[in-house]
């Protein structure tokens, strides 16, 4: 049994160590960059681990850990070395220093990650001088290059990422003038709006928005509003004199080369549709990590990502009994959105909520019959509810049955 | 309602120790009582408790790493909390620091920073 990973991260460290401990022969990880760890060597904030690990780490030691089982259990790694094609028989082809390679794995999992939106995606008017940045480039700038970003910031986005760079300019002696969000509600966790802007005065600026950026070399200035139902309000706008602009906007998974094995892309998750395995459509192609949807911990990310290692070298091709699911009203993304019938074990359903809601059932439903029901305090948009289903209402599904997750206040 | 409920301040944060983010409501009475409301586990109560008392954080930077091939900065955090009010004296010590490779995760890179007995450890291993 041989396990191809494609990416370095965190998803694929755990994939390829859970594969290997499951017993596959041969597991090679493919990794883009000069070292394994995806995102995490530049995320130097602690916060990871907790449910993973039983402790506090920051990224750069969880991936630290999770690098260490990799090297114990005699994974393969090859760096420097990117798949520049994927064929749907599971043929990949991998630009390394030494030559092009190929390889043609019994199982593949992309553990590729996700891509920033760009400045670009969300079509912010005015000038385009330097001084913008995603929140990630300008993380890695710092913490990985030792370089000075900016010294008058504003941020636009309140995401994760973007609280968490506001709050390390501002340590690295920047003033951060704001975080504009565009929605009513904070896009990251609720404790780093705390430890990274009530700790540091930072003003976050809720159902606001950047409206021009202005400047010719620099960035000068940004022009920042109040929105109401997706309009700006006349009259609310205000300059922010700041060299600085960074974005927080927004993931999308790294879909290409998933793409190009002929898995069609579902619109609210930018990927391809998997089981509780994290299996598409295609036998033995698995997705998993931020590759898949976009993850708010790092710890689920890891776990998810050992069961599609373990699952790869277990099974051999994927059961026919399939259930579908679907995101319903109030619900944003669900993962998995395919249910494989008749497994000894019973599986969870991720999912997130298009708004915050204090008190809330969740309800899995095939047409008008509710199959199983949940209820959940404190639902956020920012974070990834978790809705274990019980072996019953496992077992009543029925293959081609098109179950939606919705959310329903009291 | 008594009038001594005025005599109580109420205080909300957010509890920072795990991702749930528990909103905590916390009073404290004329007698220095402290009531904490909210949160789900015994941690939060704790952090609640210190966060009135003596607020502390954490803090993680990075420091000029040398002789490495491929890493021109290391990742260092400081091994216990250090008062909120001195987090930017803290940052200014780290900034000063360099460190050669080869150093592991843990290794103190500066010890008893600004004799708050607290250490700055690397939360990286780089051997070249």
């Amino acid at each position: 049994m041989f396990v191809a990973v494609v990416g370095g991260g965190p998803a694929g460290m755990a994939a390829a160590v859970s594969a290997k401990r499951a017993g596959a022969d041969r597991v090679v990880i493919i990794e883009r960059a000069e070292r394994l760890g995806g995102v995490l060597p530049q995320c130097i904030h602690s916060g990871f681990g907790v449910n993973y690990y039983g402790e506090d780490l920051t990224g750069p030691e969880f991936a630290e850990r999770l690098r260490a089982d990799v090297k114990a259990s005699s994974v393969e790694v090859w760096l420097n070395a990117m798949v520049i094609e994927a064929r749907p028989d599971k043929t990949l082809i991998i630009s390394t220093p030494h030559g092009i390679s190929f390889v043609k794995p019994d199982a593949v999992i992309f553990a590729v990650g996700a891509r920033e939106r760009p400045r670009g995606a969300i079509a912010i008017p005015g000038a385009r001088p330097a001084g913008v940045y995603t929140a990630g480039t300008a993380q890695y700038m710092i913490n990985i290059q030792g370089f000075e970003v900016g010294k008058e910031v504003f941020v636009l986005g309140s995401g994760d990422i973007g609280l968490i760079t506001a709050r390390r300019m501002a340590l690295e002696g920047a003033k951060v003038h704001g975080v504009a969000e565009l929605m009513p509600f904070p896009g990251g966790l609720a404790r780093n709006v705390q430890q990274c802007l009530k700790d540091f005065n930072i003003p976050l600026l809720l159902s606001h928005t950047v409206t021009e950026v202005l400047g010719s070399e620099r960035v000068e200035a940004v022009k920042v509003a109040q929105v109401e139902n997706g309009k700006t309000v006349p009259g609310t706008e205000k300059v922010f004199p700041v060299d600085t602009l960074v974005l927080s906007v927004g993931l999308l998974p790294e879909a290409e080369l998933i793409r190009q094995m002929g898995l069609p892309i579902l619109p609210y998750t930018g990927s391809a549709a998997v089981d509780q395995f994290f299996q598409t459509d295609l036998p033995g192609v698995y997705v998993v990590g931020n590759g898949v949807g976009i993850w708010d911990l790092v710890d689920n990310v890891a776990m998810s990502a050992s069961v599609a290692g373990s699952h790869a070298v277990k099974y051999e091709g994927r059961s026919s009994d399939l259930a579908e699911v679907l995101p319903g009203v109030g619900v944003r993304v669900v993962i998995p959105q395919r249910l494989s019938l008749g497994e000894s074990d019973v599986p969870r359903i991720w999912f997130r909520v298009a708004c915050p809601i204090p008190v809330g059932v969740a309800l899995l439903t095939r047409g008008e019959e509710v199959i199983a029901r949940k209820g959940f305090a404190g639902l956020k948009p920012a974070e990834m509810a978790e809705f274990p289903l019980k072996e019953e209402q496992y077992r009543a599904i029925r293959p081609g049955d098109k179950l939606h997750l919705r959310v329903q206040q009291p | 309602m008594s009038e001594k409920t005025d005599q109580k301040s109420a205080l909300e944060f957010t509890c920072i120790v795990c991702p749930v983010g528990c909103t905590l409501n916390v009073t404290v009475s004329e007698g220095n009582q402290i009531r904490v409301l909210g949160n789900r586990c015994p941690k939060g109560a704790e952090y609640a408790l210190t966060e009135v008392t003596n607020p502390q954080r954490y803090v993680q930077s990075t420091v000029v790493l040398m002789g490495s091939k491929t890493e021109r900065r290391l990742p260092v955090k400081t091994d216990k909390p250090v008062p909120k009010d001195r987090i930017f004296e803290v940052v200014n010590e780290i900034r000063k620091v360099k460190v050669n490779v080869p150093v592991k995760v843990g290794d103190v890179v500066l010890e008893n920073v600004l004799g708050l007995g607290v250490n700055v450890v690397a939360t990286r291993t780089v051997e070249e």
